[in-house]
Order: C-alpha cells, then structure tokens, then sequence
C-alpha cells in the first residue's frame, strides 16, 4: 500500500517539517534527511544529526514519525546514519537565502550582516542559543544577529 | 571475547565523553557571564551527544539487550573506566579552562587517530566528533591566552590550577592490555604516540600564556582499571540519584 506513494511524493512530505529550532527551513533543507527509500514494502528514512549533542534530533524524529503515519503510512524506518558526517556545505544557496531573511546569516568563511550586508562584523560568543549558531554583532548597523556556523 | 574487548574499550571511551560533559555542565547558570554560560552549556552538551553514540554502541555489542542510559545510570564508580582528569572538580574559571584545554588537546589528537580506525562506527563517531573539538580547543585555549597573560590573579589562579592538574595528564597516555589489543586489531588508537604532539600544543600555548610547565612528579593512575579519585563517586551519586530511586523512569 505504501509503495504507490511515489519517493518524491514522501520528499514533499518531509519538506513541510519545519526545523524546530529555525522553522523558516526545513529539515530537507538543513541537510538532515539524507536519502528515502524502498526496502521491500518498507519505507526506510535515513537521518544524519547536526551536532551529536542536539537536543532537536529526537524532535525531528518524533515529527517525521507524524507525518508519515498522517498520510496512512505505517510500514517505516527510520535509520540514523553518521557517516559522512553533516556539513553546511550541504546547503543549497536558496536554504542560505531563506536564513538571511530570517536574520540569520547563513554559514560563510566571512561573516556578513544579514541586515545591512556589512562585513564589518564582530563575533561576540562562538556558541550561541544553539550550538550550530554563534552570536555577532554588526558594527556599522550595531544590530546583534546569529551566524549559522560553517561546520 | 572479541566483542567483549571491543565492549571494554568503546565504553571507556563513552565513559571519558560522559563523566567529561556531567562535569561541565555543572557551570550551567553559574558561568561568569551569560555568553560564556551557553559556551560552556553547549561544549557540554557535544560531550554527552559523543557519550551517547559510544555508550549507543557499547550496548549494542551486548548480547542481552541494555540501553545507553543503562550503562550511564546504573553501574557503581568502580565499573566506570574514564581518565581520572576528566571527573577532577570544576574548582574555580580557570581550573576549568585548564583541564578542558588538557582534554581538548588531547581529544583532537585522539580523535584524528581513531578515524582511521577498522571498526566503522567509531570511525564514524570520530569523524563526527572531531568536528566538534576542533570548536572545543579553540574555545579552551583562548581563554588560555586571556587568563595566563592576563591580570596577575588570573595568571596565579591558571598556574596553580596547571600544577594541581598536571599530575593526571600522563595517564592520557597509558596503554591498558585490552588498548594494546585494539591497537593490534588497528580498531584502536594507540596512546602513546600522540604524547609528542600532546606536548607540542600544550608548550606552544604555555608560553605565549606565559605559563610554566609543571615537572611529571607523582603521576596518578587508576580510572581505566576503576580506581578512581574521591571526586566521581560524588558526581555519580546526584547523576544517577533518579534512576537509582526510581528506575526506568521516563519524562
């Protein structure tokens, strides 16, 4: 019953589930679903973490789990996979976008202020509200923002 | 017997993540000010995700079924086989700083090794956690360089802080005989040769800190074989007290 459901269809799915610490992306976006696929009847969801500390990952994962038993899906797995570990280099430059208009500037070996586009930039802590954001602050337009790590 | 080496060894390493980050996470809402409190909240909690995926593992190597949280909350100080750096007390800023600086370095060098190990899930676990120590040693040496060379209180505070933890730092170093056997099966990371680069790190920050480097004097040992200094049983006493008076507890 699950296989006339088409892997793009599940893709779409799985787009909507915003990121509970940065729901302007979603989790596709951010890089944390790494591959859907068909094993038999069984529908396999493989997952890669941030950071291994996140406390989001268990949120995702109970969120994915509704989602899919919403569309009737029973038969599923979800698998955590830790190799190739997670990298922003899995951001595609419309995800990086979608972070700039949220205030958040999106990961970059130069930070810029994503509300004036300054590179006069300070860090001001490393370690953010979450541990793959550090906290900056805009010299010229004096407005303190996140920078979403390059990891 | 093979996979209870490989059990022994992926615990100690969970156990050095684990006692690492319950440590640290004793700052949370005490750190001198609010950035540096949600610094040291999130490298503790890097250390307890990488606790989490050894002692994940280390479950799953055991033929009866446990859980990580199993192995974290009920077994007694004497089955725990962490270095004895990481349970040290937190004492005050700069004794913090100096043993996590120990341990960072330390890690990073340790890390980098076990990538290339032949087991692929503490490969695995390595280069996922390497990621994350690399943002660690940054954090730690900085505060080297600010509190060495910086007022003379911070400077007498880090220096005492160097030689009273100096003394567990060689035992990074040792090499039990189930270490020997992962090294021969190229699973795991054979110590001793990361001590000249250890050495290497810790010089180079020592003297732009202007810090002096302690002689190896009465050297401490034991937390790999389960004897440990009086500090963990303490900690494992408020870790593990709601397990322990209501087991399987779940939020």
């Amino acid at each position: 019953m699950v296989k006339e459901l088409s892997i793009n269809v599940i893709w779409d799915m799985l787009k909507t589930i915003p990121d509970p610490e940065i729901p302007s992306i979603s989790i596709v976006d951010l890089g944390i679903v790494r591959d859907v696929q068909f094993n038999d009847d069984m529908l396999e969801v493989m997952i890669t973490p941030t950071y291994s500390g996140c406390p989001a990952i268990s949120v995702m994962k109970d969120e994915i789990i509704q989602k899919l038993e919403s569309y009737g899906i029973s038969n599923f797995q979800i698998k955590t996979n830790l190799s190739p570990p997670w990298t922003t280099d899995w951001m595609s430059d419309e995800v990086k976008a979608k972070l700039k208009n949220a205030g958040i500037a999106p990961p970059s070996n130069k930070v810029v202020c994503p509300q004036c586009d300054s590179l006069d930039v300070r860090v001001i802590s490393n370690f953010g509200s979450t541990a793959c954001k550090a906290l900056c602050k805009c010299n010229d337009c004096e407005e303190p923002f996140h920078h979403f790590k390059k990891f | 017997m093979g996979s209870q080496s490989l059990f022994n060894y992926v615990l100690s390493l969970g156990d050095d993540a684990l006692i690492s980050a319950q440590r640290l996470s004793e700052w949370a809402y005490k750190a001198p000010y609010l950035e540096e409190d949600i610094a040291l909240s999130n490298i503790s909690l890097d250390l307890f995700g990488r606790a989490n995926l050894f002692l994940e593992y280390a479950a799953s190597l055991k033929k009866e079924v446990i859980t990580a949280d199993d192995l974290a909350f009920k077994r007694s100080e004497r089955e725990f086989t962490n270095c004895l750096i990481n349970e040290q007390p937190n004492g005050n800023f700069a004794a913090t700083m100096v043993r996590q600086f120990f341990l960072d370095a330390y890690n990073k060098l340790f890390l980098e090794q076990l990538i290339n190990s032949n087991d692929k899930q503490l490969s695995a676990i390595a280069q996922k956690s390497i990621k994350e120590t690399n943002y660690h040693i940054r954090h730690s040496s900085n505060w080297m360089l600010r509190l060495g060379d910086g007022t003379d209180v911070s400077h007498a505070k880090t220096q005492s802080a160097i030689n009273d933890l100096w003394t567990f730092t060689s035992e990074l170093f040792e090499m039990t005989e189930n270490e020997e056997e992962m090294v021969k099966k190229k699973i795991g990371v054979d110590c001793r040769e990361l001590k000249s680069n250890w050495d290497e790190i810790i010089n180079d920050i020592f003297k732009e800190a202007t810090l002096g480097r302690p002689q190896d004097e009465h050297m401490k040992t034991g937390g790999r074989q389960g004897i440990h200094t009086e500090h963990l049983g303490h900690m494992l006493s408020d870790m593990q007290y709601l397990q322990r008076a209501h087991p399987d507890a779940k939020w």
